[in-house]
């Protein structure tokens, strides 16, 4: 018997298990993947003002909005769930199988990767119809576009679940991941044009993985020269993807050595 | 190695702190057997239990269950977990899972699950099947838990008060399902409450309080039960008489002597699992 590939195929048949499981919570659905979207309306519809020739806010709410989403869809939906799990004895029950850690972990990760999926395909659709974004043209910006949200998701993926030990217990893990990413989400330029806000804001949030993750999607989706305009003067490509997987091996470290099953 | 008995421990402490939870536990369970531990809350049967389970660690002492050692990690420990199933506390989980859902699914984590068709069946599930789980029962929820749990045709199951909950027929049917459990060759061990499911199962149960074992023994011998004096009622002059007796039998000859045939109301008792176990822990002197 091979190990591994058993693990892989608990691992695919966990993650069909969690979106099905995930689908048929309708909160959780409205919640993860709709609430961007109504987001992205409410914003886009108060905002009209351009912000640079040719750039208009909604467009680059838009781009931040795909960044969030990835921290949505990761983080704050894992960082939630995983306490709940713990609390209604999913965890344990689970670590008294043959299962394997990693097929929990590749379970969950195909989970945040298609809820992923559902919720950018959303938002470009939506963004492209109502608010006039920019598909990108060149390959090169999709290039770039596929590596951050790859990479962005794995990053948002293992720092949800090395989150999970954080919250007490299921019912308090809301209030205490929440606030986490809204403040994450003003602090890096998603609500507001990051150049915008004071400078100690801006360094704040250039410690965490959203704002490299929302500078990038901002070069995928607005046009070459806006880079001028951004802090450092052009979008910083080769650090946003040091950045990520900084915090994706520390994310992975902490995550395989901190997990919790059970509320001891 | 198959030959090992399916549970030992011997000098198996657990402190918390430097509380003792577990001063120095010994106890074999043979393959085969159904073995109740007995016990009031907080007296080590849970950190017992989950010390067997692999679920703690403990502070010393010797523990093998089916041969290993539950506090391996690794692929080893995954091998071993094929071959036990785990019943734990209530539990909440899966709930937007239907009853078939959830068991095909747990059956692809073992090497030789048994057939999902046929668990259902046998834990009475069958008219729910495609039930959710949050939309069962009480009592039907905790046959969703016994599925998942022998769903991997386990040597050894664990079945930590699994009746909790239970109106007096589902706790009779359910009896029946570990009996027939025990007949195709598992092994269980029990933790619970109720004294007369001990008494209707087990075949030895183990006493356990303030982290050591009191006394192991059949249900039936348990603190000198088969040897305590009985007690011989009947009614004469229009009252309850009572005595108790070595032998009851004699008196009850006697008795029917001086009735000449039929005792009014005669009741021969001898002290219940529970009085027994009552007294053992203290609680009724």
């Amino acid at each position: 018997m091979n190990g591994l590939t058993e693990t892989l195929r608990i691992g695919l048949l966990r993650g069909g298990l969690e979106l099905k499981q995930f689908m048929r919570q309708r909160e959780s659905v409205v919640f993860t993947i709709f609430f961007p979207v109504i987001l992205l309306f409410i914003f886009g519809t108060v905002f009209k003002d351009t912000i640079a020739p040719g750039v208009t806010f909604s467009q680059y709410f838009v781009a931040g909005m795909i960044a969030s989403g990835l921290v949505n869809t990761g983080f704050q939906q894992l960082a939630i769930t995983i306490p709940m799990e713990r609390d209604f004895g999913t965890l344990k029950r689970l670590r008294g199988t043959p299962m394997s850690v990693a097929s929990y972990f590749i379970g969950k990760a195909l989970l945040v990767t298609i809820l992923m999926i559902l919720q950018t395909a959303l938002l470009l659709v939506f963004g492209t119809l109502m608010f006039g974004l920019n598909m990108p043209t060149n390959p090169s910006s999709w290039i770039t576009f596929t590596w951050l949200v790859i990479l962005g998701s794995a990053c948002s993926t293992v720092l949800g679940i090395a989150f999970s030990v954080v919250p007490k217990n299921g019912r308090g893990a809301s209030a205490v991941v929440s606030p986490i990413v809204i403040i994450l989400q003003f602090f890096s330029g998603v609500f507001f044009v990051f150049t915008s806000l004071p400078t100690w804001m801006q360094q704040f949030a250039a410690i965490f993985p959203l704002k490299w993750l929302t500078q990038g999607m901002r070069s995928v989706f607005l046009p070459a020269d806006f880079a001028t305009q951004e802090v450092a003067k052009n979008w910083e490509i080769g650090k946003t993807a040091l950045v990520l997987v900084i915090w994706l091996v520390l994310g992975l470290i902490f995550a395989v050595k901190k997990f919790k099953w059970s509320q001891e | 190695m198959s030959q090992s008995p399916a549970i030992e421990i011997s000098g198996l402490v657990k402190n918390y702190g430097a509380k003792a939870a577990l001063a120095g536990i010994d106890l074999t369970v043979e393959r085969g057997e159904i073995f109740a531990l007995l016990g009031p809350n907080g007296a080590g049967k849970t950190t017992t239990v989950e010390i067997l389970e692999g679920y703690r660690k403990a502070s010393s002492g010797r523990v093998s269950v089916l041969g290993f050692d539950p506090a391996t990690k690794g692929s080893a420990a995954q091998k071993w977990r094929n071959q036990i199933g785990i019943v734990l506390q209530s539990t909440n989980d899966s709930a937007d899972l239907s009853v078939i859902e959830t068991i095909s699914h747990f059956a692809n984590y073992y090497e030789k699950p048994r057939d999902v068709q046929q668990v259902i069946d046998e834990v009475g599930l069958r008219e729910k099947v495609n039930a959710k789980a949050r939309e069962l029962s009480g009592g039907q929820r905790r046959r969703l838990d016994v599925a998942l749990g022998i769903i991997g045709s386990p040597q050894l199951l664990f079945l930590d008060e699994p009746t909790t909950g239970f109106d007096p027929e589902a706790r009779r049917s359910f009896w029946e399902l570990v009996r027939t459990l025990q007949s195709e060759g598992t092994t269980i061990l029990l933790t619970t409450h109720y004294l007369d499911e001990a008494q209707a199962l087990a075949d030895r149960v183990a006493v356990i309080n303030d982290g050591k074992i009191i006394e192991i023994a059949t249900p039936d011998t348990l603190g000198g039960r088969n040897n305590a004096p009985a007690k011989v009622l009947w009614l004469e002059n229009g009252s309850t008489q009572e005595l108790f007796s070595n032998n009851p039998t004699e008196e009850v000859m006697k008795l029917s002597k001086r009735f000449d045939g039929q005792i009014p109301e005669l009741q021969v008792l001898r002290p219940n699992l529970e009085e027994i176990y009552l007294r053992m822990i203290g609680e009724l002197k």
